[in-house]
């Protein structure tokens, strides 16, 4: 298979999924209960959902695998379970796409901070180990370092990967907009700031994704783009923020007005677009039309 | 007096533990919280002042740092270890009511939910605004918020959550506070949480950030 790298220099633009928490949440998912579990109890349920992906036409989808490295799993009395929920998380999603397409499986932080001395470096770097060999034996041929806060913890998991696999690596982080208007993850880590490290660690694509919806990430992925030349660029914006209405929640962003977004992501220097929290393949068919539309880069 | 009262003040707020620590550099084999505490107790200083025109000061102007984005969570919990490293060296005086707290606050992070992080920085910073924080962690059920609340009577509650699945959970224990200890005062926070939610469960605030909860805390016992 070709390298997302290469793919994205021949191809332009490419197209990741969207979110998955709502599929699962529809087949039955209780609050609270562990979603990477389903990929060993509810492999049909999973499937689906990567199915419904694939079916839009993804360059790459990821995996059911978010909170898969053992210390998250601990939490749910299952780390012993790690290396088959995240090997079955990539094979499903693996045989929604076929052996042509790629599968970008999730790796998402552990939750605990480095600097709070609960967990240490070694025991992040060998969760994330852990979770990378499986992946990789699962059928993924890159991992997506994602929704990371903690440039070292970020670093952590990179390395991790890349010292142990020969998966392609993407690393996106979540940043919020201060009232100065700057951007910067939780823990302050800027775009800026981000792009050396995590390259250094070993990232192939840098990224932004959650919590920020397409107009802020469309500024981010500018930002990256400028500190990282030549670098490929993933962003995955939520749809906008979340609003309470009459029996839950409400995403503003419709898949056409996200989708009215991606002239200016292209323009900005993004290279792959997808959708994080609140878009669904609807979003990623209308994302998928829109870039159909763009001269080709 | 003053004078190492405001050293202290700035030991909490730059997060310097004490003589040991290396962070943050500047200040690399000066006295830390931990010392000017013990010289404070030793010199007589009242413990309530220490606690008052110290850390107080010390950990309110990084919290306001922080909710103006000019630091960061790092920053705050250097501050907060700074804060405890004092606070150990206080309990004491708590314990025989030669100090007091401004008020007690049942905290957590509401059920289904496992993230910890937030809650546990506006748990440090209120504890560092001198409230009793009681901290019941993560995966909190409504009855035991409720139980804890009536074991404390008088005690405002914090809840938490990350996940816009877990935060209409906020609304359940909202009611069965209101029933079973209404005169409750309930902050809420949380990623996905805003002041429009808060107003359509009916908690009585909503902050964005640890200082915030703390500020609107004061008011009411002020």
């Amino acid at each position: 298979m070709k390298r997302i790298v290469d793919e994205v220099r021949e191809k332009g633009t490419l197209l990741s999924d969207g979110g998955w928490g709502s599929f699962l949440i529809a087949k039955g998912l209780k609050t609270g209960e562990c979603p990477e579990r389903w990929n060993l109890e509810r492999r049909d349920a999973v499937l689906e959902a990567a199915r419904s992906y694939a079916d839009c036409g993804c360059d790459l989808i990821t995996t059911n695998t978010f909170g898969g490295n053992r210390i998250t799993l601990a939490k749910h009395g299952l780390a012993d379970q790690a290396a088959a929920i995240n090997e079955t998380g990539a094979a499903i999603s693996r045989e929604a796409v076929g052996p042509n397409r790629h599968v970008n499986a999730s790796i998402g932080p552990t939750g605990e901070l480095l600097m709070m001395g609960a967990v240490s470096r070694d025991q992040m770097y060998e969760a994330f180990r852990e979770q990378a060999v499986a992946l990789e034996r699962g059928g993924a041929d890159a991992c997506l370092v994602e929704t990371m806060m903690d440039l070292e913890e970020a670093c952590v998991a990179i390395q991790a990967a890349r010292e142990n696999t020969k998966l392609e690596i993407v690393c996106t982080m979540t940043f919020s907009r201060g009232p100065d208007g700057a951007y910067h993850t939780m823990m302050g880590v800027t775009p800026e700031a981000m792009a050396a490290p995590v390259l250094e660690a070993g990232a192939h694509v840098i990224g932004a994704n959650c919590t920020l919806g397409p107009a802020d990430m469309v500024e981010l992925a500018r930002a990256l783009r400028a500190a990282a030349p030549g670098v490929p660029v993933m962003v995955q914006p939520n749809a906008g923020q979340p609003e309470a209405v009459e029996g839950g929640l409400r995403y503003p962003e419709t898949p056409e007005s996200m989708a009215s977004y991606v002239p200016a992501f292209v323009e900005a220097g993004a290279n792959i677009l997808g959708g994080c929290c609140g878009t669904g393949p609807a979003h990623i068919l209308a994302i998928k039309e829109a870039l159909s539309r763009m001269p080709q880069r | 007096m003053s004078e190492l009262l405001a050293q202290l003040a700035v030991c909490i707020e730059r997060g310097k533990v004490n003589k040991a620590s290396p962070y943050p550099p500047d200040l690399r084999g000066q006295d830390g919280a931990e010392e000017l505490t013990k010289q404070a107790l030793d010199s007589g200083v009242a413990p309530s002042d220490i606690l008052e025109q110290g850390l107080i000061i010390g950990m309110g102007t990084i919290g306001h740092k922080f909710s103006r984005n000019e630091v960061f969570v790092p920053d705050l919990l250097m501050a907060a270890k700074a804060m405890s490293s004092a606070m150990v060296q206080l309990k004491p005086f708590f314990e025989s009511g030669q100090a007091r707290h401004k008020g007690t606050i049942v905290i957590g992070t509401v059920k289904g939910d496992l993230h910890d992080i937030g809650k546990k920085l506006v748990a440090m910073v209120l504890e560092g605004g001198g409230w009793n924080v009681i901290d019941l962690n993560v995966d909190v059920a409504p009855e035991k918020f409720v139980e804890t609340l009536k074991q404390h009577p008088g005690a405002a509650l914090g809840m938490s959550a990350l996940l816009t699945t877990t935060m209409v959970n906020m609304e359940e224990t909202v009611k069965r506070v209101r029933q079973e200890a209404p005169s409750t005062k309930i902050i809420i926070g949380g990623a996905p949480v805003t002041d429009e939610f808060r107003a359509k469960i009916g908690a009585d605030a909503y902050s964005p950030d640890p200082q915030g909860a703390l500020d609107w805390l004061n008011a009411q016992v002020a």
